[in-house]
């Protein structure tokens, strides 16, 4: 009874599973050109780079803030473990930086870690605090989206995708100047090209090429949208490995229980 | 409690039965948990267990998200949020709750399936059938509205999509979806309402499940077979069965756990898997999503909804006879709602005395096509409305209604079934082997 009735279960476990990811079809980015960057927080055992989150919290402030918002995000995560970790004294200094509106003032003051990242300061700038999720770069394999589970959904992939996949081209419409690119599903988009290379300077040194920032900014948002994700992947591995464990002795309980019951088995 | 003639609850210390003359609670459980079971179940009834700890996740993850979620048009959305970011657990919480829904819906399926497989819906078992039915359908009220809660863009727009389904209704149609909604769309009174409603139905749920797993304690439990539980006395019942403590518990835990390892697996590494990424974009009623799909447990029936269009020709005739009162839109609604509703009345559209499919040589062909054509139905909700998506959805609505309406009625007259064993035990035996020693259990050459 035994493997036979394991491979009923799983198999069952699994066409359920495949066949359920029908609802991510529609999801894909349809003639859109995503790039598949290597991250390092892609499957069941990715964990965030430090000093990636790091540099790309720096992109984030010193080019994205000055039009895009992150209203979502407290400004004392940026000290998480699991995040960025930056040093108390250093979030407290970070958060000096940003003007927040406070309403018991009625006015504007410094913001304290405990206040959020400030919105969009461009109304039609998007806020950033859940693109890395409401973008799916991926889709496959054949629709069934199966592979988020070694690689995401391609969110990240898509911002990066988006930010590299500029052509240089412009055109002119309805009074907007739009700009051409390969990950934007109409192929124009109206934000200007945002990075070009050497847009900052990182104190350790790091490459500044266009692909890494690109990719540095895209896993910091990637952080922004799922901040607890190294939290649920520990708390993932524990639940995997305890239910197995579970399973394996109540299969042997099971095994016991019955056998005085059954005999040999004939077919 | 049940038909099946076993061991009764005795009070023996005088505390217990000082209990038992004023209230017999201890002996109801008792009769509960150790009902005869029949001893041949497979694999395939575990999903019952499944099922309940699945509705006892949803209400105890559920309440504590309640505790910290605001159903209010400008907040819900950032509460979500909040609970995913300041909460502690709260991202877990969350994200076991969504998948909750899903492993419920996966469980309610191969339950649904399992019946119809072995007949379980057939006498005397139609009332615990149309209760199961009734319990399908208030999960997927409830799972409806709790999609609408995050107030994501497929919440808002599934929430308008669906609810609109109620005003294709000629006549009181437009003032049904009026009052659904607390307002002409969809705005806060209606995520106050959807809210109140998501939580009070689970407990209905609950309620339902009771009288559910009466119903089959009474008629006793069907069988791979088919084939009754002798009944003529305790010691016939129980060659035929063992109590369902402890044979059925540690087996139905030890699938469980199987099943959430492989949940904590999903839970853990990929928790949107099943989601819909334009859910993380904060409702706007400004800006409609491009494709806008229901959640997959509904997508069968948004296939067979959306399959019916004004070309068809079943449509024309329809709305000419009524003098267009039913017209395409309104066709699909009742064309969505009949798919669940045949399937509802199944015990009385299938005329074979046979019950179980595996003595069914022909049924097995047709019931197999039905799974495979559910599947195709789910695949096809999914796709966008156009061509050639379009006609084979009608294809694959034709017959999930045929199955129920033509091919169960007419193989109960044509098909001749296999010979089923005598009993429970026959079948057991043949299976494991009997039991070197045991006088009850010689090879029976009948068959």
């Amino acid at each position: 009874m035994n493997m036979n009735m394991i491979k009923k279960l799983t198999a069952s476990a699994l066409l359920a599973l495949g066949l359920n990811a029908t609802g991510v079809l529609a999801a894909g980015v349809s003639n859109a050109e995503i790039e598949d960057f290597d991250f390092s927080f892609e499957g069941p055992f990715g964990a965030y780079d430090v000093n990636q989150l790091q540099r790309g919290l720096q992109i984030y402030t010193e080019v994205c803030a000055a039009c895009h918002g992150l209203k979502f995000v407290p400004l004392r995560t940026v000290g998480n473990s699991g995040g960025p970790g930056l040093p108390e004294d250093q979030v407290i200094e970070y958060a000096k930086q940003f003007e927040v509106f406070d309403a018991d003032l009625d006015d504007f003051r410094t913001a304290l870690p405990t206040d959020h990242f400030p919105e969009s300061n461009d109304p039609n700038a998007p806020d950033l605090s859940l693109m890395a999720k409401k973008r799916a770069g991926f889709s496959g394999p054949y629709g069934l989206g199966i592979n988020q589970f070694v690689k995401g959904i391609g969110g990240p992939e898509y911002i990066a995708s988006l930010l590299t996949g500029y052509t240089g081209e412009e055109k002119e419409q309805a009074g907007t100047v739009l700009y051409q690119n390969t990950a934007f599903s109409s192929g124009w988009i109206s934000m200007a090209p945002p990075l070009y290379g050497d847009d900052v300077e990182f104190a350790d040194g790091h490459s500044t090429d266009l692909d890494q920032v690109a990719q540095d900014v895209s896993a910091f948002l990637m952080w922004t949208a799922e901040p607890k994700m190294m939290a649920r992947k520990q708390a993932g591995f524990a639940g995997v490995l305890f239910l197995t464990l579970l399973s394996v002795l109540l299969y042997l309980t099971n095994k016991r229980l019955w056998a005085p019951v059954k005999g040999k088995k004939t077919s | 409690m049940s038909g099946i003639p076993h061991d009764h609850y005795e009070p023996k210390s005088n505390g217990e039965k000082w209990l038992h003359r004023r209230l017999p609670i201890v002996g109801l459980m008792y009769d509960t948990l150790m009902i005869p079971t029949p001893k041949n179940l497979n694999w395939m009834w575990i999903w019952g267990i499944v099922l309940t700890f699945c509705l006892a996740l949803q209400i105890v993850t559920g309440i504590i998200l309640a505790m910290h979620y605001t159903p209010q048009i400008d907040s819900a959305f950032a509460s979500v949020e909040h609970i995913m970011r300041n909460v502690n657990g709260g991202h877990m919480l969350r994200y076991i709750h969504t998948n909750g829904a899903s492993l419920f819906f996966i469980a309610v399926y191969a339950h649904i399936f399992r019946g119809l497989y072995y007949g379980s819906y057939k006498a005397p078992r139609e009332v615990t059938w149309i209760i199961g039915m009734l319990i399908y359908l208030l999960m997927m009220a409830t799972g409806f509205m709790g999609y609408v809660l995050p107030w994501g863009q497929m919440s808002f727009w599934g929430a308008t999509v669906i609810t609109g389904l109620f005003g294709a209704i000629p006549f009181i149609g437009e003032g049904l979806q009026t009052f659904l909604l607390g307002g002409p769309a969809v705005g806060n009174p209606t995520l106050n309402r959807f809210f109140s409603l998501h939580y009070l139905l689970p407990f209905v749920i609950a309620a339902l499940v009771m009288v559910h797993i009466w119903a089959f304690h009474t008629t006793g439990n069907n069988n791979p077979t088919g084939v009754e539980v002798r009944r003529g006395s305790k010691d016939e019942a129980k060659k035929d069965t063992l109590p369902f403590w402890p044979y059925f518990v540690i087996k139905d835990l030890f699938a469980l756990a199987v099943i959430l390892a492989v949940f904590f697996a999903v839970v853990g590494f990929m928790p949107n898997y099943l989601g819909h990424p334009d859910n993380y974009i904060e409702a706007n009623a400004l800006v409609t999503p491009p494709n806008i799909v229901p959640e997959w447990y509904f997508l069968p029936f948004y296939a067979i909804l959306r399959a019916f269009t004004s070309e068809v020709w079943v449509v024309q005739i329809a709305s000419f006879v009524t003098g267009g009162i039913i017209d395409a839109k309104f066709f699909g609604v009742l064309a969505m709602f009949g798919a669940i509703a045949v399937m509802a009345v199944v015990p009385w559209l299938d005329t074979s005395s046979v019950r179980s499919g595996r003595y069914r040589p022909m049924f097995k062909w047709w019931f197999w096509l039905l799974v495979v054509d559910f599947f195709a139905l789910m695949w096809l909700g999914a796709m966008p409305a156009e061509e050639p998506y379009a006609s084979f959805s009608l294809i694959a609505s034709a017959y999930w209604f045929a199955y129920f309406l033509v091919i169960l009625p007419l193989l109960g007259v044509i098909e001749k079934p296999l010979p089923q064993p005598a009993t429970i035990e026959e079948d057991f035996d043949a299976h494991y082997g009997a039991k070197s020693g045991d006088a009850q259990s010689i090879a029976n050459p009948a068959e």
